[in-house]
């Protein structure tokens, strides 16, 4: 014990606020390795997000309906603009686009399987389409990257819809890099390049530029495909209004708006971290744009990027969403994380919840991995079904909200019904502040 | 650069064997839609005997004669904006004009050649097959390809070969700055000068086997033994970033 300690008493070491443990790690981490860091996932940082509003439900003025009887209705239709041949899902929630390459062949399987049990979608990656994701698909979108890996116009008219993607949440401007140790043989056969080199994915399209050119690349893909299937444009939320309107400009059937907690198989952590804002300040932006447009439900709106419950789909919903799509939720529901893999993920310098290095290939459950071992721990049948029981469980916490409002469809849900818990989400969702008439800025 | 007669040719394709006077059924963009013609186009499936198409009036158009899958002969009499022959797969096509840009991206087999001179981001991830310009291409000729052999007449501009995967650039002329950034495993061959190279991209001993290659793109291009294969020098990768490596920083 110090003098002064004996004087005062315990004075306990402070840590500084902004040099916190974590900061102060990641410093030696670089200082010691010389090299930044690399995780998959989407941001960890606490922003503003579904959690900061709240349902007020029906009241002397509306009308619940009956829970587990008056039917709540949840189907969507994505691509009603252009593509003769458009999307129709029995729920509003989709899977979104996750590579093979990034994740095992297994999980890309029980991906399709989980989707087509819940009847909705799911989405290719960069690094082309696989027979088993396809064949397990009754609707697959197949994502239009600027790698361009694998992209062929026989996977193009097998597809459902086709996803240009432009950017994502965790990373918008940026592009992504599966590194060496993931790329097995069948990864680099599929992606014309040689085995176990990083394979870089580009940032910008090879072959256009800007929404002008943009339009035109549209009318290209809708000729390849007959004008058949829905041509989505996916954004990473960073100028939500301006973006949507050029996305409407330049032809698309459907936005795809992913926040800064969508993730991502490899990125810096300080792009994840920095680079993006969160969905719930990017929604209401986004709708703002497509009501200044006329284009409200006509251009369908599908928001993603930290949807976890039913409730955020339904506060997403009633923003004015018309689908989300899931990533980071579905790998969960497959088992990734899995609490008894947690030996081995201590192993690794991780605990169960936490584990985010899948750019390194040893994923314990199997799903961000190329290992042939690890690879066929995941049984993409029962892994197929429990992503469609986690899907149906949403969309029933979904429709029990919606009822408890007195919609009689999931889509009826509406800013009404909604207040913010905070400022900070009053002012980025332009709704109330709950128990007041205030919304910021307004 | 040859100057390009619109709407007529005369002599017999180098590539295609095909001449003005042999009988083709003509798509005339001036009175069909372009959803109409490339209907037509792509309805055509193996074994087909209308092998010999003529598309008039093409005026610019974009997105002309895309996404065919059958091995006919398609002649595009005037200039084409961006995307022309998008997605190929067994078709030659020639376009007697310009080509806007994107001309055969992501061609999968087949010939698409452009007779006058073609924009950037010619041939951009193509997967196989051939595209020779008579003229000179823009930026990013090659871009991100993966496979296709492209052959330029003219000259290529800054950045052409850009994070090129596989396949073989040829250029009769000059290349631009920035010349096979981040390539990967696809062989450039230049002869002319060259501006200036991209990160990781090196010039290499031009081989026998080069020699070889090299000689029957020419061969393709219908200029062999009109051009000396020595004249050329042969680039490619350094492969020094191919895996991440913080001490290479400096280099990107």
């Amino acid at each position: 014990m110090t003098a002064l300690e004996k004087t005062w008493g315990y004075i306990p070491p402070r840590q500084s606020a902004t040099f916190d443990a974590h900061s102060i790690a990641e410093i030696r981490r670089a200082a010691a390795t010389g090299i930044y860091d690399i995780r998959g996932g989407g941001t960890k940082r606490k922003v503003p997000h579904f959690d900061d509003l709240l349902f007020l439900g029906a009241s002397m003025s509306r009308y619940p309906l009956e829970g587990y009887r008056e039917r709540c209705e949840t189907s969507v239709v994505l691509g009603t603009r252009y593509a003769k041949k458009p999307l129709h899902l029995a729920i509003p929630v989709t899977i979104a686009g996750m590579s093979f390459g990034a994740l095992s062949a297994q999980a890309k399987e029980a991906l399709g399987r989980g989707a087509s049990l819940a009847g909705t979608s799911t989405t290719t990656g960069d690094g082309g389409m696989t027979p088993e994701e396809r064949g397990q698909s009754k609707a697959l979108v197949y994502q239009y990257l600027p790698s361009r890996y694998g992209m062929n116009p026989d996977d193009l008219r097998k597809a459902d819809a086709i996803e240009i993607v432009v950017g994502q949440g965790a990373k918008p401007g940026g592009g992504g890099m599966l590194l060496g140790q993931k790329i097995s043989d069948r990864v680099a056969q599929m992606r014309s390049l040689p085995k176990g080199i990083d394979q870089r994915s580009a940032c910008r399209h090879p072959d256009w530029t800007g929404a002008d050119d943009l339009e035109i690349k549209i009318l290209e893909l809708r000729e390849l495909t007959g004008w058949e299937k829905p041509i989505y444009l996916k954004i990473g939320a960073s100028r939500p209004y301006y973006d949507v309107a050029l996305a409407v400009k330049a032809g698309a059937d459907v936005v795809v708006l992913d926040g800064m907690q969508g993730g991502t198989a490899a990125t810096q952590d300080v792009f994840i971290e920095h680079v993006g804002i969160p969905i719930l300040s990017a929604i209401r932006n986004a709708v703002q744009s497509l009501q200044d447009l006329g284009m409200h439900r006509k251009v369908q709106l599908v928001v993603s990027g930290g949807i976890r419950s039913g409730a955020d789909v339904a506060k997403a919903l009633a923003l004015g969403a018309d689908a989300v799509g899931i990533g980071t939720a579905a790998l969960i529901a497959l088992g990734d994380n899995d609490p008894r893999y947690e030996d081995e993920y201590r192993a690794l310098g991780t605990t169960a919840g936490c584990y985010d290095d899948w750019q390194e290939g040893k994923d314990p459950a199997g799903i961000t991995t190329q290992d042939p071992a690890l690879s066929a721990r995941l049984d993409p049948v029962l892994a197929g079904r429990r992503l469609a029981n986690y899907l149906k469980v949403i969309t029933l916490e979904a429709q029990t909200i919606a009822r408890a409002c007195g919609k009689s469809r999931l889509h009826n849900l509406e800013p009404e019904d909604l207040v913010a818990l905070t400022i900070e989400a009053a002012a980025m969702t332009r709704l109330p502040l709950a128990g007041t008439s205030w919304i910021p800025g307004q | 650069m040859n100057q390009v007669e619109l709407g007529s040719w005369s002599g017999r394709d180098i590539r295609t064997g095909r001449g003005p006077s042999d009988p083709f059924t003509e798509l005339d963009l001036s009175a069909l839609s372009l959803r109409e013609l490339n209907a037509r186009l792509q309805a055509l499936k193996v074994p087909t005997n209308e092998t010999f198409w003529r598309v008039q009036n093409p005026n610019g158009a974009h997105a002309v004669a895309v996404g065919i899958d059958a091995p006919i002969d398609v002649e595009v009499a005037g200039h084409v904006g961006y995307f022309c022959g998008g997605m190929n797969k067994c078709a030659r096509i020639v376009i007697h004009g310009n080509a806007g840009q994107g001309v055969g991206e992501n061609m999968m087999s087949g010939l698409i050649h452009v007779k006058g001179d073609a924009s950037q981001s010619a041939g951009a991830t193509g997967h196989g097959g051939l595209l020779l310009i008579d003229g000179n291409a823009g930026a990013r000729c090659g871009i991100s390809m993966k496979g296709v052999d492209i052959v330029v007449k003219g000259d290529i501009g800054h950045l052409s070969a850009f994070m090129a995967q596989t396949g073989r650039l040829v250029a009769f002329g000059d290349a631009g700055d920035a010349l096979g950034d981040s390539i990967y495993e696809a062989h450039i061959y230049v002869r002319g000068k060259v501006e200036g190279l991209g990160a990781d991209c090196i010039e290499k001993e031009l081989r026998d086997e080069h020699r070889a290659e090299l000689f029957a793109l020419i061969e393709q291009a219908g200029e062999a033994h009109k051009i000396d294969v020595s004249e050329f020098r042969r680039y490619g990768s350094a492969r020094k970033l191919y895996n991440f490596n913080i001490d290479n920083a400096g280099a990107y």
